[in-house]
C-alpha cells in the first residue's frame, strides 16, 4: 500500500490532531499542495500517474473539507480516538435538547403562516447559527480538556450539531423557496 | 516531465518543442476555436476571417455534410436536414427530447441504446455525431493555422451540465479525433481570460447566459488558484428562448396559426433573433414577416416592448444566482467583480436586471462570445506542457450532487453538490432480504429526494454476494468523480471481496465500442489508418514515458533507488525504448505497461517526497 493512503488528514497538512487549526493557514497549505499534487500538473504524463495524481488530489479534497468544517473535523478526531458514530442508532436522550428540536422544527414548519415568512425563516436561521456557533465553541473546550468525561460529551454534542446541520438545511431550502416564489413564476 | 515538476518546482524542464494545443468553445448557437501563439490566447478565424462559426451541420443526400455559415444560410429552406441546437439534446433521453415538445424541428426517432437520432438526408445521426462534425471542422481550422496536428484540446462545457452530457460532449470529441485533455467548465474559462489580465484578488461571479444554457459560478481568486466556491444554473434557458417569445409574439401581432410549417418556424426564428440583436443598441425595429399565402405583415418591435418580452426569462436566472450565493455562504456584498459572459448578455436588460441584482456594473470588456474559447485555450497550453512553471491552477466543482437510489424510490446523496473535483467518496449499504446474493444499484444525480426526480445515470449490479441473514453485508460503494466532473462506480462485499464497478455512461449514451467502430467509419482508408494512427498513438505515449522517466532518474535516482532496483528499472527504460524504435503497437504498449510495473514504488516514493517538500519550511508548532 503506498504510504500516503494511510496518513491521516491531519499528517497529509502537517497538521497537530487537535480541535482548533487556524483556518487561513490551511487554506494557504492546500493550495501549496493543490498546486503539487492536481491532475492538472500531471495532463501529459503517463495514464498510470494521472490516475495517481487523480488519487492524491481527491484524498487532499477530501481531507480538506473534513479539517475546515468545525463539525465534520470533531467527529473525525473522535473518530481517530477510537469513537465508532453508528448514525442509523445514534441518537440522544437528553429531553431538553429534544424539547428545543421540536419547537424549531414547528416554528419552521409554521413559517409560511406567517405575516412576513422571509424575514421570520432570516430570524429562525440566526437562532440555529447561534446555537451552531455555541456548539463549536463548546467542543473547543470540551477537546482541550483530556479527559474520557470530556469525550463523551463532545460525541453527544457532534450529534446534536447534526441536528443542527440538518434544521439548518431545511431553513435554508425554505429561503431559497420563499425568494424564488417572490420573483413569480 | 511532470515527474521532475515534483521534485524541482523551481527548474525548468529542458526545452522541448512546442506543443499544439487549442480551446475550444463548443456552443448552443456558435462555436469557436483559441490557441496561444506567442505568448497570447486568441481565437481563430476561417478564411473569410470569421471567427465565430455557427453550431449548424446539414446532412446532404450524398452524405455530405455542411457545417456552419453555409448551413446557416439555408436553414430555412431546408429545415429538416439542418440541424441547429444541438448542444441542447446531448446526454439526453428520447423522453427528455419529447420534452422539448415541438419546439425542435427535427424528425426524431428512438433507437436501440435509448438515444434519440435525428433523421436526415445522409442518414440518422445522433447529436454527438452532430456536435462531432462540428469539432472537426474547429480542429481542421485550428492544424491549417498553427501549421500541424494537435497534441490535445480543451473542450468547454456548461458548468450545471450533468454527467451524461460532460459524457456525451467527450464522447463526441474522441469521435472528431481529438485528444481531450480536459473538460472545462465555462464560467471557470471566462474567470481564467479575465484574472490573467488583471492579476485580481478577491471573489469574483461569472453570470454566462448563452444560446442554450445559463450558468452562475462564484469563484474565489487567489495567486493564481482559481477556487470555484458553487455554481448553479440551467442548462436548458439561454437565447434560444428569447427568440422564441419573440417569434411568440409575433405570431400572436400577425395572426400566425401555431401549426405554421418548419420552413415558416425557422424564418420567425431568424427574424426574431435578428430583432433582438438589432435592439441591442436601436430603440426600436421594424418587422417584416412573409405569411404563408405571399402576402406580408408588417409591424414594429420597441426595446421597452422587448424588455417586457425577456423580463421573465431573465429573472428565472436570478434563483440560481441566489442560490449560488447561499451555497458559497456569501451576499451580494460580497462580490468584487461580476463577468459577463455569452452573446446573450449582450441584450441591455440583462446587464441591467444583473447589474440591479449584484449592485454593481458587470464587467463586459472581453467580447463575450469569445471570452470562453480564450480562457480553455489557455488552460490547454498549460495541459500541453508548453508552460511548467506556470503558477496557474483551476479547482472546479460538480454541479449537482450524485447519490444512490435506496428503498422506497429515495436518494441517497454520497456526494453533495459543490464539492470540489476531483473527489472520491465511499459509503457502506447492506441487503435487506435472508440470502440475497445479488444488489442492484441506480445511480442518480440531482437534489430532490425522490429518484423520479433526479436525472437516472446508470444502473448496475453487485453480483457474488455470499448468501447472509439481512443486514449481514456490507457493501462499499465508492464514488469517483474525476477532474472532468465524470463519474466512476465501484460496489465491493468486504466479506467476499465480491466487485463490480462502471465508468458511467448514460445508459442513452454511446458505448466506448461504438465511438470505437464510428470512429473506423469515419476513417475511409479503414484498417491502415486505424493501425497506422494506432502505432502513432502508441509511440508518443512511450516517449512520453521515457521522457518522464528519464527526467525523474536524473534528478533523484540515485538518492531514492537501491542499485538493484535501478538496474531494473535502467533496463525497462531501454527496453521501452527499443520498442519505440520499431512499428510494433502491441510492443510498445507492453513495455509500456513493464516499465510503469518496474517503477510503480518509485513513483509513490517520488509523490511522496514531493508533498513532503511542498510541506518543507512548515512545522507542525506553526500552528499552535
Amino acid at each position: 500500500m503506498p504510504p500516503e493512503s494511510v496518513k491521516t488528514h491531519f499528517e497529509l497538512f502537517a497538521l497537530p490532531a487537535t480541535f482548533m487549526v487556524d483556518g487561513e493557514a490551511l487554506s494557504a497549505r492546500y493550495r501549496e499542495l493543490q498546486r503539487t499534487m492536481h491532475p492538472d500538473r500531471f495532463a501529459s504524463a503517463p495514464d498510470r500517474e494521472r490516475r495517481l495524481a487523480m488519487e492524491q488530489a481527491a484524498q487532499l479534497n477530501e481531507a480538506f473539507r473534513v479539517l475546515r468544517d468545525p463539525l465534520a473535523r470533531a467527529r473525525y478526531l473522535l473518530e481517530l480516538r477510537g469513537h465508532r458514530f453508528d448514525d442509523e442508532h445514534s441518537t440522544t436522550r437528553d429531553p431538553e435538547f429534544l424539547m428545543e428540536q421540536m419547537e424549531l422544527r414547528e416554528a419552521l414548519a409554521e413559517v409560511r403562516d406567517s405575516a412576513d415568512p422571509l424575514a421570520r425563516v432570516g430570524v429562525l436561521m440566526d437562532q440555529i447559527g447561534a446555537r451552531l456557533k455555541a456548539m463549536t465553541d463548546q467542543l473547543g473546550d470540551l477537546f482541550g480538556r483530556d479527559s474520557a468525561e470530556a469525550q463523551r460529551e463532545a460525541v453527544q454534542t457532534v450529534l446534536r450539531m447534526q441536528f443542527f446541520r440538518r434544521l439548518e438545511e431545511e431553513a435554508r431550502n425554505l429561503e431559497a423557496d420563499l425568494e424564488d416564489e417572490l420573483d413569480g413564476p | 516531465m511532470a515527474l521532475l515538476q515534483i521534485s524541482e518546482p523551481g527548474r525548468s524542464t529542458a526545452p522541448h518543442e512546442h506543443r499544439l494545443a487549442a480551446g475550444i468553445d463548443l456552443g448552443t448557437t456558435n462555436s469557436l476555436v483559441a490557441s496561444v501563439r506567442s505568448g497570447i490566447a486568441a481565437t481563430l478565424p476561417d478564411a473569410q476571417a470569421r471567427h465565430l462559426l455557427p453550431s449548424i451541420v446539414r446532412y446532404l443526400a450524398d452524405g455530405a455534410r455542411v457545417v456552419g455559415h453555409d448551413a446557416k444560410a439555408v436553414a430555412a429552406q431546408d429545415p429538416l436536414n439542418t440541424i441547429a441546437s444541438v448542444k441542447r439534446l446531448m446526454g439526453r433521453g428520447v423522453g427528455d427530447v419529447k420534452a422539448l415538445g415541438g419546439r425542435l424541428p427535427y424528425e426524431f426517432i428512438a433507437s436501440d441504446s435509448g438515444m434519440p437520432r435525428i433523421r436526415t438526408a445522409a442518414g440518422d445521426v445522433s447529436p454527438v455525431e452532430v456536435s462531432a462534425d462540428i469539432l472537426k471542422v474547429l480542429r481542421e481550422r485550428a492544424e491549417q493555422t498553427l501549421g500541424g496536428e494537435l497534441t490535445g484540446v480543451v473542450i468547454t462545457v456548461p458548468a450545471y451540465f450533468d454527467d451524461a452530457q460532460r459524457q456525451a460532449t467527450k464522447d463526441a470529441g474522441t469521435l472528431a479525433g481529438l485528444n481531450v485533455l480536459r473538460l472545462l467548465n465555462e464560467p471557470t474559462a471566462a474567470a481564467v481570460a479575465y484574472g490573467l489580465d488583471r492579476a485580481s484578488e478577491g471573489v469574483i461571479a461569472v453570470y454566462d447566459l448563452g444560446g442554450g444554457t445559463f450558468d452562475i459560478s462564484i469563484l474565489r481568486l487567489n495567486k493564481g488558484v482559481f477556487e470555484v466556491l458553487s455554481t448553479a444554473g440551467d442548462s436548458a434557458l439561454g437565447g434560444d428562448d428569447m427568440d422564441r417569445a419573440i417569434a411568440r409574439w409575433i405570431m400572436d401581432q400577425a395572426g400566425i396559426s401555431d401549426d405554421a410549417d418548419h420552413a415558416q418556424l425557422r424564418r420567425l426564428l431568424r427574424d426574431a433573433c435578428a430583432a433582438k440583436e438589432a435592439l441591442t443598441d436601436a430603440e426600436r425595429v421594424d418587422l417584416k414577416v412573409e405569411l404563408m399565402d405571399g402576402s406580408h405583415w408588417e409591424g414594429e418591435l420597441t426595446r421597452s416592448q422587448l424588455d417586457s418580452l425577456v423580463d421573465p426569462l431573465i429573472r428565472k436566472t436570478l434563483s440560481p444566482c441566489r442560490r449560488a450565493l447561499r451555497d458559497a455562504d456569501l451576499t451580494p456584498g460580497d462580490i468584487r467583480e461580476v463577468v459577463m459572459v455569452g452573446g446573450s448578455t449582450r441584450v441591455p436588460r440583462v446587464r441591467e436586471l444583473v447589474g440591479e441584482f449584484f449592485g454593481r456594473d458587470p464587467l463586459v470588456d472581453i467580447d463575450p462570445d469569445k471570452v470562453v474559447a480564450v480562457g480553455a485555450a489557455i488552460q490547454a497550453d498549460i495541459l500541453a506542457g508548453n508552460k511548467p512553471e506556470d503558477e496557474m491552477l483551476l479547482l472546479d466543482v460538480i454541479p449537482l450532487s450524485l447519490g444512490l437510489e435506496t428503498m422506497g424510490g429515495l436518494v441517497e446523496k454520497i456526494v453533495a453538490r459543490n464539492t470540489t473535483i476531483p473527489v472520491a467518496r465511499a459509503q457502506e449499504f447492506t441487503t435487506f432480504k435472508d440470502g440475497q446474493t445479488a444488489m442492484a444499484l441506480h445511480v442518480v444525480q440531482g437534489e430532490r429526494e425522490t429518484v423520479e426526480s433526479c436525472r437516472s445515470l446508470a444502473r448496475f449490479e453487485l453480483r457474488g454476494i455470499p448468501p447472509m441473514v439481512a443486514g449481514a453485508a456490507r457493501i462499499r460503494v465508492t464514488f469517483q468523480v474525476d477532474a472532468d466532473g465524470l463519474l466512476n462506480v465501484a460496489a465491493q462485499e468486504q466479506t467476499s471481496g465480491a466487485h463490480s464497478s462502471i465508468a458511467v455512461k448514460p445508459s442513452y449514451g454511446l458505448s466506448d465500442q461504438e465511438i470505437e467502430s464510428m470512429l473506423r467509419d469515419s476513417i475511409s482508408h479503414a484498417e491502415d489508418d486505424m493501425d497506422a494512427r494506432r502505432l502513432r498513438e502508441q509511440k508518443v505515449e512511450g516517449e512520453r514515458v521515457l521522457e518522464a522517466i528519464r527526467a525523474a532518474l536524473a534528478a533523484d535516482g540515485d538518492e531514492l533507488l537501491e542499485a538493484a532496483e535501478r538496474g531494473r528499472i535502467d533496463q525497462a527504460t531501454e527496453a521501452l525504448a527499443q520498442a519505440c524504435d520499431g512499428s510494433d503497437a502491441q510492443a510498445i504498449k507492453a513495455a509500456i505497461a513493464r516499465l510503469e510495473k518496474t517503477s510503480s514504488e518509485y513513483v509513490a516514493r517520488r509523490m511522496d517526497a514531493g508533498i513532503r517538500k511542498a510541506m518543507a519550511g512548515h512545522k507542525v508548532e506553526d500552528f499552535e
